[in-house]
């Protein structure tokens, strides 16, 4: 089979003030006709910068030193182009570049002009490198939009970009790489920013269309389920070095260098042990004779007796919107973000709370933060022995709440202020609720920093010297200050990399136990949640769908919707290639379309059912058991 | 709007007012300190009825914005009566009217001038950051900053007569003063007012192009240019159809912003240059509290101002989808 692609001693060098960086040093690989291959690798390891050249769009202090990147045109045989030698602005290099060869970014909120319609920029791929009237541009995106699954292409031409969702975004910019028909589609991240379930209905969409038109995709991700689940050829890279490449098996089954055998081992997967521990590429190494966990006071062991530590029923919470028009704003719709939900946390437990983004699990827990006043409904909390009503918490005792109950944010970059030191973030949440002394707080700190593993030296710096995982242990350092029994977790990893998300998951849980914590653990991503969590409670759209305890729901999930979200998760593991026939596109996510019993309609309003081990499923009232196990 | 046009009206009266005194009562203390015939005390008394100064100011204000009788019935603002100034002796109106249109001429001008030049300069330097030509235009930004508008206009006004023999001062020739419109007259303002414009729109341009630079360079790290780069946009278009287009908000915006700065910047100008506009004239009726002309006129430029931030805001949902589109929401 020949090659679409061939890169050969690939070196790029980036000049800036500090001197030069290597970001690519001496790659070689090739991309075949119509196959797919990945490029993987954690962040910095010069994968993006590999698509940049190939896109000759680098940035203007990076330069290709040394190597060609030679690419074969099909509609051309015979004919190739070096790229690494074209100038970016030359006239072949403007046809190959969107034309031949077309790239999607990771980012589909921000890739797309927000000032211009749909099919404005998507027909004006189209209108570059082809001549076609108007009529005929719009006529062809319309029909590019229906083959990437838009539900109404004739008027999402006109609509804008942040008019719809990220999955339809990224549908949008498939369109548009995908419209002049390239012989080669760069997919850098393409669904990282994306909801497992819209991340496999991209990643199907794709390699159908790959099917349809017979194109090559050099895919480039972190992930290696992603890359189980695509992939023919992998490619591994690290520092700018390729470390591995081979057919897609045989990585997977006989993975020689050191760097993939550990990478392969820091993912969190289904089918662990149980017990097992993921093993970072780096450990963190802790001082576990930290003074903290003497003076910690963990909440006794877990007692049959007890009651619960938060109890949550019926909570409610109602947006208003308004829809505006060139004249002001339109009529006021409500928007329920939070629709009834009840549920309760043990002491010493993680719960996980698992959904796509916008179902209201965030929402949800900045109720729980009294972050935001809920409509409706109730929080009970129990703090050793005392109840407190959470919602109608005020002044003094609302302030003592804060204490108790502590988060841990998504995003370790906007979390923390870039303008106080590490010392003055961690201990802020001291300084308000005015614990110690001066000298006492600097312990405190000082303890803490060691417990999550960071440099007591460090202190004295601002947030932008550190990584992205060492900012979320600060960010933990920062929510432990207060000794808290009750932390939230909204989704704390998943802007990470893979190595580092096994790091933080083994401090989360290693803390939990040391401290006797109690977790809400909010996640879109079940194998992470699979590793951490006790039970698992599954949202869709507002409302909570089934909760199990972890084994329970992943041998015998029972809502349609769960059953849809387990196998949209894709596998590091060939074995377990995504079953894309599987997917029944839209329809899992929206409560009208459930079967019965599951159907969620203005008419119908199932309950939760407790059938049996804790499990408990959405349902309609009257339901018998062994009709679900038959569903 | 409107309500912002009364609050204005009513911040506007009082502080007028706040001085002890009125421009009457001044006029008759240095008549009577001259010994003057009572003739100029009795025409004062007249005035000051007429006028209704004798009545409490909270009348007064409503007397003066029309929502109350006044010895002439209703009489005010919004009946189109701007009042009497008691300086020149005349309608407010008259005083005003060539002025405010040549004032109104004067700062039209200076704004084109200032997107004129501000924008090609401010694209320039943000697309060449860095380059020689970026630094150049920041030194000479930041020198149009920092001169003062009065030396710059004099400096200029001597240059100007020495090498093109344009003539100082005034905003027409001589013989042009108090005559009607004419083709000449047209030719010879403009000729005249290159000096004031560029004077007037030196800071405002340099301070324009910061702001420019300053988004382009932030729109052009985002992620869409790139995605246009890799569609084969060629480098022009992408730039003009994508970035230029985003940081054109500001720039709009700045509408509202930029006329009251132009005016009031431009009043020390208008004196050192002797214009024959509004600017000057302002200064005066302040000084010698002629207080329905410097009432008048600080509503007249409060209108200016409400009416460009309106244009700028429906400029700005004509261009901008997501301001046209997306409404208020309620947390």
């Amino acid at each position: 089979m020949s090659n679409v692609l061939l890169v050969r001693d690939l070196k790029v060098e980036f000049r800036v003030a500090e001197g030069t960086v290597k970001a690519v040093d001496g790659v070689s690989f090739r991309v075949p006709e119509g196959k797919t291959v990945a490029l993987v690798g954690e962040s910095g390891s010069g994968k993006s910068v590999i698509s940049q050249a190939i896109m000759s769009i680098l940035p203007r202090t990076a330069h290709i030193t040394k190597g060609e990147i030679i690419f074969f045109d099909p509609m051309k045989p015979g004919n190739f182009y070096d790229i690494a030698k074209l100038k970016p602005d030359s006239r072949e290099m403007r046809s190959i570049r969107g034309g031949r060869i077309t790239i999607i970014f990771q980012e589909p909120m921000t890739s797309l002009s927000p000032l211009h319609t749909i099919g404005n920029q998507i027909s004006e791929a189209l209108h570059l490198h082809h001549r076609k009237t108007k009529e005929e541009g719009l006529e062809l995106t319309r029909d590019m939009l229906r083959l990437v699954g838009f539900p109404n292409p004739e008027e999402a031409v006109h609509s804008y970009p942040f008019e719809l969702s990220g999955g339809l975004r990224q549908r949008a910019m498939i369109a548009m790489a995908m419209i002049c028909h390239p012989a080669l589609l760069i997919a850098d991240e393409p669904t990282t920013a994306l909801d497992v379930t819209i991340q496999a209905q991209i990643l199907d969409l794709m390699q159908s269309l790959q099917k349809r038109l017979k194109m090559a995709i050099l895919l480039i991700t972190h992930d290696l389920g992603v890359v189980a689940s695509m992939a023919d050829e992998v490619v591994v890279m690290y520092h700018g070095k390729v470390m591995e490449q081979g057919a897609l098996e045989d990585i997977f089954k006989d993975p020689r260098h050191p760097y993939l055998k550990a990478l392969l081992k820091a993912v969190p997967r289904f089918h662990m042990k149980e017990g097992e521990r993921l093993t970072p590429i780096r450990e963190i190494m802790r001082d576990r004779n930290s003074r903290f966990l003497e003076q910690a006071n963990p909440r006794g062991a877990i007692g049959k007796e007890e009651k619960p530590i938060l109890e949550v029923s019926k909570l409610t919470k109602t947006f208003e919107t308004r829809k505006g028009t060139f004249f002001g704003s339109g009529k006021k719709q409500t928007v329920t973000a939070v629709d009834q939900v009840s549920f309760f946390i043990k002491t010493g437990e993680c719960l996980g709370l698992v959904g796509e983004s916008g179902c209201g699990k965030t929402t949800l827990s900045k109720m729980i933060m009294r972050a935001i006043s809920a409509t409706d409904g109730s929080i009970a909390y129990n703090d050793r022995g005392r109840d407190l009503d959470v919602l109608s918490l005020e002044g003094q005792d609302l302030f003592d709440y804060r204490n108790k109950v502590q988060f841990i944010f998504q995003d370790p970059f906007s979390s923390l202020n870039p303008r106080m030191t590490v010392f003055d973030i961690i201990s802020e949440p001291l300084v308000i609720h005015n614990i110690g002394t001066q000298r006492e707080r600097e312990e405190t700190v000082k303890e803490l920093m060691n417990l999550v593993g960071l440099d007591v030296r460090f202190l004295r710096r601002y947030p932008h010297s550190f990584s992205g995982g060492q900012r979320q242990r600060i960010g933990i350092a920062r929510a432990l200050a207060l000794k808290p029994d009750l932390l939230i977790c909204d989704e704390p990893v998943s802007a990470l990399d893979v190595s580092i998300q096994a790091q933080i998951l083994n401090l989360l849980k290693d803390l939990q136990k040391e401290l006797g914590l109690t977790y809400l653990f909010i996640s879109h991503n079940l194998a992470v949640v699979d590793y951490i969590a006790d039970r698992i409670a599954v949202m869709c759209q507002g409302r909570l769908v089934e909760t199990a305890p972890r084994d329970e729901l992943f041998r015998n999930p029972v809502h349609p919707y769960t059953k849809r979200l387990l196998a949209a998760v894709p596998e590091p593991d060939p074995n377990y290639r995504l079953d894309f026939s599987h997917l029944v596109s839209e329809k899992a996510s929206n409560p009208g379309l459930w079967p019965h019993p599951f159907t969620v309609d203005q008419d119908r309003s199932p309950v939760m059912m407790d059938i049996g081990e804790g499990h408990f499923v959405r349902v309609e009232e009257g339901t018998s058991i062994s009709e679900l196990q038959a569903s | 709007m409107i309500p912002t046009l009364l609050v204005i009206s009513i911040l506007t009266f009082v502080i007028i007012q706040l001085p002890p005194g009125d421009y009457l009562s001044n006029q008759l203390q240095e008549l009577k300190a001259q010994g003057e015939s009572a003739s100029a005390v009795a025409k004062i008394a007249f005035y000051r009825e007429q006028y209704s100064l004798d009545k409490p100011m909270i009348e007064q204000y409503a007397i003066w914005m029309g929502f109350w009788p006044g010895p002439n019935g209703f009489s005010g603002l919004l009946q189109g009566d701007w009042g009497h100034s008691f300086a020149y002796d005349l309608p407010v109106s008259e005083v005003l009217g060539d002025r405010m249109l040549l004032s109104f001429v004067v700062n039209f001008s200076t704004v084109i001038f200032i997107y004129l030049v501000a924008f090609p300069i401010g694209v320039y330097s943000a697309t060449r950051q860095y380059s020689i030509g970026d630094y150049g235009f920041t030194l000479i930004g930041y020198l149009g900053l920092a001169t003062p508008n009065f030396l710059l206009a004099m400096v200029l006004l001597y240059y100007f007569n020495v090498y093109f023999g344009i003539s100082i001062g005034g905003l027409m020739d001589e013989e042009y003063i108090d005559q009607p419109w004419s083709m000449d007259k047209i030719m010879s303002v403009l000729d005249h007012m290159i000096i004031p414009v560029i004077v007037i729109g030196t800071s405002g341009t340099a301070a324009m192009i910061r702001r420019l630079r300053a988004n382009l360079l932030d729109e052009l790290q985002k992620q869409y240019v790139t995605t246009a780069k890799a569609k084969g946009v060629p480098r022009i278009r992408a730039l003009v159809k994508y970035p230029i287009r985003m940081s054109l908000n500001p720039f709009i915006a700045d509408i509202g912003n930029l006329l009251p700065d132009v005016i009031s910047g431009s009043v020390i100008v208008s004196a050192v240059l002797s214009l024959p506009t509004a600017g000057p004239m302002l200064l005066e009726a302040l000084r010698n509290q002629d207080q329905y002309l410097a009432g008048s006129f600080l509503m007249f430029l409060a209108l200016l101002t409400v009416i460009g931030m309106f244009i700028s805001d429906l400029l700005l949902a004509a261009l901008d989808p997501r301001i046209r589109l997306s409404g208020g929401a309620t947390k």
